[in-house]
This record gives C-alpha cells, sequence and structure tokens, in this order.
C-alpha cells in the first residue's frame, strides 16, 4: 500500500518535473523575444517598420536605419549556400544511405558529425585566409574576394551536416519493399534512388533543407569574416548576373554584432529591431519546416 | 571582501545624487570620504588597453585603490561618465558639443593623443596622399590608383563599422562633410582591418598609430608620415585626443588617479605603448 502510494507520489512528481523542463524552454522563447521585441520598440516607433523595412541607407550616425540591404544580404547569402550546399549534401546522403559498403559509411559518417562540430569561428577563419584569396582570383573590376561568393562557400560547408543527416534518415526511412519492388520490376539501381526512393523521401529532404535555412539566416561570426560588412544592396559587378555573388554585403546577424557593442539609444534599439526581423525570418523557415515535415506523414 | 561589498554599495549610493540624465531612485550615501576605493572606468575599447596599463602602474603606487577597466565604446564612456554609473568615462574622441549640452558638468581630461594613420597594402607602389585625395578615396569618389599617381588598380576600401571611435575621428578630421563610402569593406576592430589590408591588393584603410607594423604600407598625408614626431612637430594632421571624462572636477582618489597619468610615471606608460604625450 505505502509502496504503491509512493509510486503514484513519484509518478506524478515526475509528471510535473518534466512539464515545468518543456515549459522553462517556451517560456525562455517568449521571455527572448518579448525583450527583444520590448528594446525594438522605440525604434519601431520613431522610424517605422515600413521605412525599416524599405529603405536601403544604414547610416546611425545621420539617424538612417533602413535594414533592406541586410535583409537582401542575409536572403542572398542564404540562396547561394543552398545552390552550393543542397546537391553536396544531397549526393552524400544517398550515397551513405543507398550505395556505400558500411565499412566506409562508418568513415564518412563521423567525419561529416565532425564538421558540424567546428566551432564557426574556425569556418570564418579558413573563410578568410583560403576562399577569401580564391574568389578574389575570378577576373572582375572590383572583386576584393570578401563578399557572397566566399561567404555562401563558408555557409555551405556549415550547413552539409544537418541537410545530409536529415535527409540521409529520410531515405533510409523509404521501406524495403519500395526499394525491392522498384528492383523486380527490372529498374536499375539508380532508376530505383530517382525515380521511387527521393520522391517518396521528398518531404523530408525539404524539411532537412528548410532546416539548413534557418541555420544558415542564423550563422554570425564566419559571416562577419568574410562578407566584408558593407552596408550596400547587392548587385551584380559585371554584366553576368550571377556576379551579384561577388558583391559584398552585410547579414542581418552581422549588423548586430558588429554595431552593438558601441550602440546607444536608437541605434541601440534599431539593432534590436534588426534581431526582430531576424528572429521572425527564421520562426517563419522554421515552422515552414514543421509544416512540410507534417505534410509528408499525411 | 564585505568592506569591498560596503565600499561599492556607498559609492553606487554616491553616484545617484545629481546625475545628468533620467534621475535614478536609490538611498543617499553616508557622507565622508572614501580613501580606500574602487574606480570604475568604462569606455572605449582604443583607449581600454591603456587604461589597464595606468590602473596597474597606480596599484604599485597606491595598493589600496583598485580600478576596475571596461570597454563598451567612446559614447558608453561619455554616457556612463554623464549619468555617474561610472566614475570615469573614456572616449577616443573628442566629447561632442551635443554631449555637453546634455551634461554641462562633465569635465574632460586629454591623458594621450593618438595618431591615425593611413596604410595601404604592401603591393602599392605610391608613398603618400593629399588629405583631399584621402577624403576622396574613402568617400567613394576616386576608385583606382592611377588617378593618384600609382599603376593602375582598383583601389579597395577597408574602414571600421559606425560607432568606432576611431571611425568617428577619421570622419571628423578627414571626411569634413563627405560619408565614408557605404561600398567599404567594413571591419570591427583594428586588427582585423590590418588583417584585411594585409591580404588584400590594392586595398587602403585606417588605423590607429598603435597597429602601425612591417605588414603594411604607411601612407604620408601631404608629405608628412605617420609618425610621433611628425605629430609633435604638427605636420601630421590626423590626430585625436584621448580623453577621460568625469562628472565635475574629480575629487578623492579619482583625482588622485588623474593626476598620476598626467604626471611623469603616467605619461611614461602613454609614450611606451606608442601613444603621444600630454604635455602640461
Amino acid at each position: 500500500m505505502t509502496s504503491g502510494m509512493r509510486r503514484t507520489g513519484t509518478e506524478k512528481t515526475m509528471k510535473a518535473v518534466l512539464l515545468i523542463s518543456a515549459l522553462a524552454s517556451l517560456m525562455i522563447v517568449l521571455l527572448i523575444f518579448l525583450f527583444t521585441m520590448k528594446e525594438a520598440m522605440p525604434a519601431f516607433r520613431e522610424i517605422g517598420i515600413l521605412k525599416m523595412l524599405t529603405d536601403t541607407t544604414w547610416r546611425p550616425g545621420n539617424d538612417q536605419f533602413g535594414i533592406l540591404a541586410m535583409i537582401a544580404g542575409s536572403g542572398l547569402v542564404t540562396l547561394g549556400a543552398v545552390l552550393l550546399g543542397v546537391p553536396l549534401a544531397l549526393g552524400t546522403a544517398i550515397f551513405l544511405s543507398e550505395v556505400a559498403p558500411n565499412w566506409i559509411v562508418k568513415i564518412v559518417r563521423p567525419s561529416i558529425e565532425l564538421l558540424a562540430g567546428i566551432p564557426s569561428v574556425v569556418y570564418g577563419l579558413f573563410g578568410m585566409v583560403v576562399l577569401v584569396p580564391l574568389v578574389r582570383m575570378i577576373p572582375a573590376p572590383g572583386n576584393a574576394g570578401f563578399g557572397l561568393l566566399a561567404a555562401s562557400a563558408v555557409l555551405a560547408v556549415m550547413v552539409l551536416p544537418t541537410i545530409a543527416n536529415i535527409s540521409e534518415f529520410a531515405v533510409r526511412s523509404v521501406p524495403k519493399g519500395y526499394r525491392e519492388g522498384s528492383l523486380a520490376l527490372g529498374a536499375t539501381k539508380w532508376e530505383t534512388i530517382s525515380r521511387v526512393i527521393l520522391p517518396a523521401a521528398k518531404p523530408g529532404i525539404i524539411s532537412s533543407v528548410v532546416l539548413g535555412l534557418g541555420r544558415a539566416l542564423g550563422e554570425t561570426i564566419a559571416m562577419i569574416m568574410v562578407i566584408g560588412n558593407s552596408v550596400i544592396l547587392p548587385a551584380p559587378i559585371t554584366s553576368n548576373p550571377l556576379s551579384i555573388f561577388l558583391s559584398r554585403a552585410r547579414t542581418l546577424t552581422g549588423n548586430v554584432a558588429v554595431e552593438i557593442s558601441y550602440a546607444t539609444g536608437i541605434h541601440e534599439s534599431a539593432l534590436f529591431a534588426t534581431g526582430v526581423v531576424l528572429f521572425i525570418l527564421i520562426i517563419l523557415v522554421n515552422s515552414s519546416a514543421r509544416f512540410l515535415m507534417r505534410r509528408g506523414v499525411n | 571582501m564585505k568592506r569591498s561589498t560596503a565600499v561599492i554599495i556607498i559609492l553606487s549610493g554616491l553616484t545617484l545624487l545629481g546625475a545628468c540624465g533620467e534621475a535614478k531612485v536609490g538611498t543617499p550615501a553616508a557622507d565622508g570620504t572614501v580613501e580606500d576605493a574602487e574606480i570604475s572606468v568604462v569606455g572605449s575599447t582604443t583607449v581600454q588597453p591603456l587604461a589597464e596599463l595606468l590602473s596597474e602602474a597606480y596599484e604599485a603606487v597606491d595598493p589600496g585603490v583598485m580600478v576596475t577597466v571596461s570597454g563598451g565604446g567612446s559614447s558608453v564612456g561619455v554616457k556612463s561618465a554623464s549619468e555617474q554609473s561610472a566614475d570615469i568615462g573614456m572616449a577616443s574622441r573628442e566629447i561632442k558639443e551635443s554631449e555637453i549640452q546634455d551634461c554641462p558638468e562633465l569635465v574632460v581630461h586629454t591623458i594621450a593623443r593618438d595618431g591615425i594613420a593611413i596604410v595601404a597594402s604592401l603591393d602599392v607602389d605610391i608613398d603618400g596622399i593629399s588629405i583631399e585625395q584621402a577624403r576622396a578615396i574613402f568617400a567613394g569618389g576616386l576608385t583606382d590608383w592611377s588617378e593618384v599617381g600609382g599603376t593602375s588598380g582598383i583601389i579597395t576600401v577597408v574602414a571600421r563599422e559606425e560607432g568606432s571611435g576611431t571611425r568617428s575621428a577619421f570622419q571628423d578630421l578627414v571626411m569634413d562633410d563627405a560619408l565614408i563610402s557605404a561600398a567599404a569593406i567594413l571591419q570591427p576592430s583594428n586588427g582585423a582591418v590590418r588583417t584585411t589590408v594585409i591580404s588584400t591588393p590594392g586595398s587602403i584603410a585606417f588605423i590607429s598609430f598603435g597597429y602601425l607594423d612591417d605588414s603594411t604600407k604607411p601612407m604620408a598625408i601631404d608629405g608628412a608620415l605617420p609618425t610621433a614626431e611628425n605629430v609633435n612637430a604638427g605636420s601630421y594632421p590626423v590626430v585625436r585626443p584621448l580623453n577621460m571624462v568625469t562628472y565635475g572636477e574629480p575629487t578623492g582618489t579619482v583625482a588622485n588617479w588623474i593626476e598620476f597619468i598626467l604626471g611623469e610615471d603616467g605619461q611614461a606608460v602613454v609614450a611606451a605603448e606608442g601613444y603621444l604625450p600630454v604635455t602640461r
């Protein structure tokens, strides 16, 4: 009787402890958002949300606080990272789950996990001393190496573990029967992968890419080190539209990190507003990943 | 430990009296001077390393005093002194008129001077430019080295971020009303600017004298190379003061410390660190 009561007691306590732990993270997210929002309010009120979001000029010394250039910078660098990183990550995922013999998987997978563990400042250093000089070799007027291309390349490697791991999981979760059925019908291995397995794993793959996007949007220190941090709306520097990636830019995260230590008053508030915009962007990206994942299940 | 806590409480009580800016709620401190105390120094990251060395030197002279130095930038330094949240604010630029208007009680003590040098990467084959050319280059008007007498090649401008004291001083001393080009590569510290210049051919930037070395090429401005001799002779034009600001004339330990800095021993530390001493 007593032991039974004790068991119920422990059950209840544990349940409460677990609930509190779960609620704590929700509370923390809420508190961070509310605090950032509160600090950003003076900027939103004095400058105006619409003006901040649509103005490309950021000169705090002259009371100009447009963050459109930074939104474009963050968007383009993330797009570049997806263009460079997704094929690589998908190739890795398919290779590991469908093609590679076990002993190769045992070597490759830990090394991908190792990539995820490298501090971003180390990626930044690598980008600064290796990638930036490489990019500088592309002949284009005004190309100093610092810019979107170098930053996207660094980001592509940084999001590789996220996309590769989740995609590999999605590919592995495709029921064995699909493979066997396809092969039994006379399809080759590549036909099976491209026509049966990839379509079946598509929702998981898409959400892995979206989660990678979220990671890319939030990256800060490595970006500051290679992107040039100039507050300009990126534009192609030659007649080739792809040369937009040789343009310098600044990310939303970089804007906050570079200037916060000196900012006071409305400037400081505008940096918090930058944070709010980033926060909302990342919430949108992450919830669309959840949405896509759920749609895939149904 | 307990005593120092008490000192902090007393000090923070004192600082609540009559500060500029918003009024603060607090209990008035007991009267009487605190001889054995802590001095809080906040502000410019350019002055910070110098202030740390000066505080070490001073603690050897007067071990009863603890000087705590923290960064935050010149604007934060001035604000902290105005609001009396720190005993001393550090600023690596002139104090702005608007700041004096906000708090007329501020007293400025220039503890050293620092030149800002224009440097280029080592591949650049000219040795100097005029101040007008410098202004045009940093504003983005002159974009090729051939326009200032060098071998043809694009000029890559590297600058500090908005809010930096070095940038603000450069803006005032060199740029006048022109703005530093938005296309400039921005780096968040003197060290990062120098690293970028070293690795980027055809680049030009401005850095504090304290960061000059063989890895970049110092540019003469209107014929004067960035050296201490030229600053003292008055021929090098880009010089800014390193300031400490206090709320009202300093008294007690704070006054003693500032006296020490302006004296022979303090100025020896200033000179040893590559800054220019101030003569009284």
